[in-house]
């Protein structure tokens, strides 16, 4: 089976004026379809870089990208993409915001807006159909945002720190409902986040990645059972033995600086 | 939201300069009456009432001739001025070239070069909507620069992951993003065009308030002269309140919003 996305000793350096930056070197990952894998990282380790060069929005210095086996070479439109902020346009209703996707792909509009009523009671927006950003909280722009980016049913959904902002109350609330979204449509998940629970409940693989330059530290496979109670999840040992390795890794990197 | 609520708004903040208004007219009344200024200086506000009720013909048809350049001179200027914003934003060779060139047209007084277009293209109509369109011109062009530049490069990002073509991003995403400045280039542009029709027929006209303002000065008929520029001023408000009922309904979810933010 192809890869749904695959990078094969990407690097990617920044260059200005005064300085040289290496944002990502040597790093090679494969994601295999239906997969929901985390990137785990500090900030400035080249996480989102990673996910914006996946979808064509940052092109790579070196190494190769293939998403759905085919290069990158430009900005992709088989993706779903949530940025850390919503990203709505205040001047559309909610239900405005998720149609935007049908009209810049030019989708059938009946059947659009069929999938946006589907996706707004999934997501808990029944209601707010007609409510600009500014009116909603938070967490329910960003559940806004995760609808218009799964409007078009894409093989894969790339999220960059999308909880980010959040308070943590709202933020686990979140954590529930993507994973059941999830589970719900089976698309293939790269999410960016710089919690350790969060990515570990998440996901089946979390890859930790350590900065300057940004590498892949090591990559932790989750195990954990595919019913996932929050709670539960939380309180395993499971799922702490995890943690305890994601953080002896990030701060073994702490320690060289 | 908007709406009702504004409109009581409106009402409720309308008592203070409405009460100063009155202030005004009971001091200016009282001086004239008092004869602390000659009449043929400051006429009395009833001298200045009776008058629009004997020329009030006479002005409605001075009115009507300003009041066409202003608006064609507005529109002409919104039409060039944004197409120059567009033409600015999206290419960097149009923006070296013009920008500074705009820059230059600026600090040349308008004023100063109303003759010229007086030689140029007679005295009809022409140069004085030549002068609004001049005049209204430089403050549409930098907010719509402005405007254009303030989307946020997620929603260019957002845009090109959803594989849109650049019409489609101008359209749905910078153009709206962009109304809210724009607006605020306009409310300047509309003022600005009734001065520049008003100066334009000061240097050589034979109709419009501006020759009308001449001839009562020159025959020292100071009613008539307070009438004009009162008519004038009308002009401008009525204008400039037209465009922002136009940006309530264009842009409710803006409005609403600095709405909260004053809140």
């Amino acid at each position: 089976m192809t890869d749904a996305l695959r990078f094969d000793e990407l690097g990617c350096t920044f260059r200005s004026k005064r300085q040289v930056t290496v944002a990502l070197d040597g790093v090679s990952l494969a994601v295999a379809p239906g997969e929901f894998v985390s990137l785990l990282g500090p900030s400035g380790c080249g996480k989102s870089t990673l996910l914006k060069i996946a979808a064509g929005l940052v092109a790579q210095t070196a190494g190769s990208v293939t998403l759905l086996g085919r290069p990158v070479r430009e900005p992709q439109r088989d993706i779903g993409f949530v940025f850390q902020r919503a990203a709505l346009l205040e001047w559309r209703s909610t239900r405005k915001n998720i149609l935007l996707q049908a009209e810049m792909r030019d989708l059938p509009r009946a059947r659009a807006e069929e999938r946006a009523d589907q996706l707004i009671a999934m997501a808990g927006l029944r209601g707010f159909e007609s409510a600009y950003p500014h009116e909603l909280s938070g967490g329910m722009q960003q559940r806004v945002a995760l609808c218009r980016a799964l409007l078009h049913e894409p093989p894969i959904l790339l999220m960059d720190e999308p909880f980010g902002a959040l308070d943590a109350l709202t933020r686990e609330q979140m954590n529930v409902e993507l994973y059941r979204i999830y589970r719900e449509t089976g698309t293939t998940i790269v999410f960016v986040t710089h919690s350790i629970p969060e990515a570990i409940y998440l996901s089946n693989r979390v890859v930790v990645m350590t900065p300057r330059p940004g590498r892949i530290a090591e990559i932790l496979d989750v195990g954990l059972p595919v019913e996932r109670d929050y709670g539960t999840t939380m309180a395993s040992p499971q799922l702490a033995a995890l943690a305890d390795r994601a953080r002896a890794l990030l701060g073994a990197s702490a320690h060289q600086e | 939201m908007a709406g009702s609520g504004s409109i009581r708004d409106t009402l409720e903040g309308a008592w203070r300069p409405a009460l100063f208004l009155l202030g005004v007219l009971v001091l200016w009344s009282a001086s004239t009456a008092l004869g602390w200024v000659k009449p043929y200086l400051v006429p009395s506000p009833w001298a200045v009432v009776a008058e629009f009720h004997h020329d009030g013909a006479l002005l409605a048809k001075h009115t009507e001739i300003t009041l066409f350049e202003t608006v064609v001179g507005f529109v002409v200027a919104v039409a060039v001025g944004l197409a120059f914003a567009v033409a600015i934003v999206y290419s960097r060779t149009v923006e070296r070239t013009l920008y500074p060139l705009l820059l230059v047209a600026q600090v040349i007084p308008k004023i100063a070069v109303a003759p010229l277009f007086v030689v140029w293209l007679g005295f009809g109509i022409a140069p004085k909507i030549l002068v609004a369109v001049l005049i209204a011109f430089f403050p549409v062009v930098i907010s719509g620069v402005a405007g254009l530049r303030t989307v946020d490069p997620e929603l260019l990002d957002l845009s090109a992951t959803m594989g849109a073509p650049q019409w489609k991003t101008f359209l749905k995403i910078r153009f709206p993003a962009a109304l809210p400045q724009i607006f605020a280039g306009l409310k300047v542009a509309v003022t600005l065009a009734v001065t520049g029709a008003v100066v334009g027929e000061f240097v050589g006209a034979n109709q419009g308030l501006g020759y009308l303002l001449l001839i009562a000065n020159g025959n020292l008929n100071a009613p008539l002269l307070f009438a004009g520029l009162i008519v004038m001023s009308l002009i401008g408000i009525v204008l400039f309140l037209l465009i922002e009922i136009a940006e309530k309904f264009a842009l409710p979810w803006h409005v609403s919003r600095r709405r909260d933010l004053l809140a």
